[in-house]
């Protein structure tokens, strides 16, 4: 039963999600006019997002735990946690796109500092990837993108999260969306929203440690041919 | 009077017509009776089964390790 212990805070993980994907779709939400039972989508494209800050804040950790101690294993769970945290920031996009055709009316609003931000931030990352496969040595690499990463960071939180704060934007919290803050706090919508954040970033987790301990393997496998 | 009669009025026709609003379209019917319980259960299987396949996986990597 050694492996039930390592588990255990998987299955909770995939419980909790299990709920948020059933009773989210059951439970009774605000009856309001364009985003009907759309909002139903705030249980499971805001957390993809709230999960990508997670793991790219995890990478980060590492990256300057990499810099500190230059442990290649650092450098190996920063780069896993940045894959699977831009998977979930594009799932993220791929589903803010999709609800805002049916409220906003267009798959990309332009004009939207919160989309363009998630854009750009999705760029960062993707030029992280870029800059870890161009480098043949390994601690050159692991150096040199742990350096990126902690450029990189700052920079996604600040145009997804920061910037649009203080912009117009079709998204609640931002400065022309006050009145948002009302159905943000929507009890109904708490009950399931929280668990659901926990839930997915848990799930979000998992599959790192799965990536993680894949990547460890592969390595130990290629110095041993060597 | 007049003034006061004139606001009786106005504040009436304000409260009728904010009781004749419509509310907005809700699936209230479909989730009671529209059988989206199966929709609901077919996803609960869908997820189950990924978890599933998570399990394995993640053991199987454990018996790698070793």
């Amino acid at each position: 039963m050694n492996w039930m212990r390592k588990l255990w805070w998987k299955l909770l993980g995939a419980g909790i999600l299990l709920f948020v994907l059933t009773y989210g779709l059951i439970c009774s939400v605000p009856p309001l006019d364009i985003t009907n039972e759309t909002i139903r989508n705030l249980f499971y494209h805001v957390p993809m997002w709230f999960t990508m800050y997670t793991l790219f804040a995890y990478s980060v950790y590492h990256s300057i735990m990499f810099l500190r101690k230059l442990n290649m294993d650092h450098d190996l769970h920063a780069q896993s946690a940045a894959e699977i945290g831009f998977l979930f920031g594009i799932m993220g996009i791929a589903t803010g796109s999709l609800w805002a055709k049916y409220t906003w009316g267009t798959y990309w609003e332009p004009r939207d500092p919160k989309l363009n931000g998630a854009a750009i931030a999705l760029l960062i990352y993707l030029a992280y990837f870029v800059l870890r496969s161009a480098i043949e040595d390994e601690t050159k690499r692991a150096r040199l993108a742990a350096v990126y990463n902690i450029f990189a960071f700052p920079m996604q939180l600040a145009v997804t999260y920061i910037m649009p704060k203080f912009m117009l934007s079709l998204h609640p919290g931002s400065s022309d969306t006050v009145n948002f803050k009302k159905y943000d706090l929507d009890s109904q919508l708490r009950v399931v929203f929280y668990p659901a954040v926990i839930g997915w970033i848990i799930l979000g987790f998992w599959i790192f440690t799965i990536l993680y301990r894949y990547q460890k393997i592969k390595i130990s496998q290629q110095n041993e041919e060597n | 009077m007049k003034r006061i009669k004139l606001l009786a009025t106005m504040l009436w026709a304000a409260i009728t017509a904010s009781a004749q609003e419509a509310t907005p379209d809700m699936a209230d019917a479909l989730r009671a009776n529209g059988k989206i319980y199966v929709v609901v259960t077919v996803i609960g299987i869908i997820f189950t089964g990924i978890v599933t396949y998570l399990v394995y996986i993640d053991r199987k990597i454990s018996k790698l390790e070793k």
